[in-house]
């Protein structure tokens, strides 16, 4: 497989274009510009760390490119359409088809077996329970828990809970894995263990933007944004490997 | 979402709250079991009047002489005129004009004074025909009723109430024994048992003769063919009000009048004291079914309150849902149908425990329950709409949550 690079010049399409991006948050009188105009083009199979203190606006960032949260101006446009003036329900699909999330609190429903977790996004896709089962279980095994598919979270540790919410994030075959602090809760062989899978999906030409403020775990990107105060501090730098 | 995976993501987010869950049908099942039994216990007792009604005679009509209404609107000599005779009576008896009325039986009544030794007794004595008894539902304590050859021959018999004959013999064990009124003796051949008493007074007080021997004999001095009452006992309740129809139109036929508004005689049914007691019941049963829909009410604002805690609760969930992909309408959804799962379960539950008690009590109480399936659908029906109804707001909040504040949520 290829891997892709930020070189602009790539002959693929952006999955990802900020134009001009602004997000102001409005409490009571006083209003707070998180995002100040950010301009931003990640290509397929790009691995994008943006780092930043907490208080930098990556995690609005974040909720921007996941499609959490919508633009206050400016234009936001994922793989190939143009998702800042779509409604709730199309934001949702939106989610549903393009984006797998990483949460740093796993977010696993203690209710569901790994694999029920897994289908979840399926479910909301309206895939067919067989199908979808299929595809749960190829993913569960890609992180390595094909064993564990009938465990539930309070079963597992929280590496193994983590590779879950990878494969959940897979499943969908999405255009980008958002990761938002994966390691934040691990500990450090776990850590290894997950940032090891994150290279593997890079590898596999996965697009992967990892929101961090731990230089070490930005470090394995190859491309890395720095936030402050809402806008990119220079452009992306790329590591070289 | 597929319905199979909206019905079955609701099924398993109820189950694995077992006991707040169980908690929050709680007050649906107490609710739907009280309307299961209250309604039943009103439909029962309804039963019970409309059976003592028709132990009573609400199959029974009664034709006074006389205009209901004269032109002032007042009951212008009502039951006092002589216009219905013992051939109207006869008439009336008839099979083919009548069809609807099993037994007819006239009566003419005086008061008179009964002697026996020492003791007398002025009582109502009333002439009428064999077919008395069965009309108005009296049965005999001793001896037996005349028959229709002492009926003919105007036979010295008489037939005594029960009160009566305590007051003349101070007992009731009397047949054999004679009476006498105005000198002339009668044989006592039965004794009446015993019926309470009425709005016009004691039914038990009276004594019942031959209408020939009545009119011959007893009272001579009023007019031989005119009779006071005749009353007509229908085939059954259901067909009272043809036969009054039946009886109106011979009798204005016999006594040559042409509509039915100048009519010289009245036919009432003898039940406006049983409408007041059915009525009691009624409006019973409906204040016992408002305090069970109370209850209802009460159950339905527990599973708005659960609800309302379980979306605050699973503010993360829902958030992680929407993240993955679940639209506002999928989420309000699902917890729409979690709510109606509470209600169709506790519904469901409150019905059969509801028919247990229908099926226990009765012993306990000695009243009838009546287990109606059209009351216990809608119950089912409505715990389901309790569900929906108090299901929406919680739900509308779960679908409004923003994905990034639920998924803040600590």
């Amino acid at each position: 497989m290829t891997v892709m690079t930020s070189d602009p010049l790539a002959s693929a399409a952006p999955v990802i274009e900020l134009t001009g991006a602004r997000k102001t948050y409005h409490t009571g009188d006083i209003e707070f510009e998180a995002l100040r105009g950010i301009d931003c083009r990640i290509f397929p199979g790009e691995y994008v760390a943006i780092v930043g203190p907490s208080g930098s606006g990556k995690s609005t960032l974040m909720n921007i490119l996941g499609c959490l949260d919508v633009l206050t101006s400016g234009r936001y446009v994922l793989a190939g359409e143009d998702v800042s003036t779509l409604d709730e329900d199309a934001l949702a699909s939106a989610r549903n088809r393009r984006i797998g999330f990483v949460f740093q609190q796993f977010n696993l429903l203690s209710s569901l077996s790994a694999l029920g977790n897994v289908e979840l996004p399926l479910i909301y896709a309206g895939v067919a329970p067989a199908e979808r089962r299929a595809r749960a279980l190829a993913a569960l095994e890609r992180v390595g828990l094909g064993d564990r598919s009938r465990n539930h979270p309070g079963q597992l540790s929280g590496g193994q809970q983590q590779r879950v919410a990878i494969a959940r994030a897979l499943v969908t075959e999405p255009a980008i894995v958002l990761a938002d602090e994966p390691t934040g809760n691990l500990d450090s062989h776990s850590t290894r263990d997950v940032l090891a899978m994150l290279d593997d999906l890079h590898a596999e030409g996965r697009t992967i933007v990892l929101i961090t403020h731990e230089g070490d775990v930005a470090a394995r990107a190859s491309t890395v944004y720095n936030v402050t105060d809402g806008q990119f501090v220079g452009a992306g730098t790329e590591i070289a490997k | 979402m597929r319905p199979a995976d909206l019905l079955s993501s609701a099924w398993r987010a109820i189950r694995s709250h077992k006991m707040r869950s169980a908690l929050t049908m709680l007050g649906i099942v107490v609710g739907i079991a009280s309307v299961v039994l209250t309604v039943g216990l009103g439909l029962g007792t309804q039963k019970d009047v409309s059976e003592q009604i028709a132990a009573l005679g609400s199959d029974l009509l009664i034709v006074s002489p006389g205009s209901s209404t004269d032109e002032s609107g007042m009951r212008g000599g009502f039951g006092s005129g002589t216009t219905l005779t013992r051939a109207d009576a006869d008439a009336l008896a008839s099979t083919v004009a009548v069809p609807d009325a099993k037994a007819v039986a006239a009566e003419k009544t005086a008061s008179v004074s009964l002697e026996y030794g020492e003791s007398n007794w002025t009582t109502e004595v009333t002439g009428t025909s064999t077919s008395w008894p069965e009309v108005r539902s009296r049965e005999l304590l001793y001896g037996t009723f005349f028959t229709d050859e002492q009926a003919d021959e105007a036979a010295s018999v008489i037939v005594l109430g029960s009160e009566t004959a305590q007051e003349l013999f101070g007992s009731t064990a009397v047949v054999g024994q004679e009476v006498t009124i105005d000198t002339e003796s009668y044989e006592v051949i039965g004794v009446l048992a015993e019926a309470g008493s009425s709005g016009d007074g004691s039914l038990d007080d009276l004594a019942v003769v031959p209408m020939t021997t009545m009119v011959e004999q007893v009272d001579s001095s009023s007019a031989s063919e005119s009779v006071g009452t005749i009353y007509i006992k229908a085939a059954s309740s259901d067909l009272l009000g043809a036969a009054s129809q039946e009886a109106e139109s011979l009798l204005l036929n016999l006594h040559g009048i042409a509509a039915a508004e100048d009519a010289d005689f009245t036919i009432e049914v003898q039940d406006s004291l049983l409408d007041a007691a059915t009525s009691v019941y009624q409006r019973l049963t409906v204040l016992l079914t408002g305090i069970a829909a109370l209850a209802l009410l009460v159950g339905g604002i527990g599973v708005m309150n659960i609800m309302l805690v379980s979306v605050t609760e699973r503010t993360r969930e829902i958030g992680l849902r929407k993240a993955l992909g679940a639209a506002p309408a999928t989420i309000r959804n699902q917890f729409l149908i979690e709510a109606m799962i509470l209600g169709l379960s506790g519904g469901a539950v409150g019905v059969i425990i509801g028919v247990g008690l229908a099926l226990a009590l009765p012993a306990a109480l000695g009243s009838t329950i009546v287990v109606s399936g059209l009351a216990l659908v809608v119950s089912v029906v409505v715990a389901v709409g309790i569900g929906a109804v108090f299901g929406v707001y919680p739900a509308a909040r779960a679908a409004r949550l923003a994905p990034i504040d639920a998924l803040r949520d600590q």
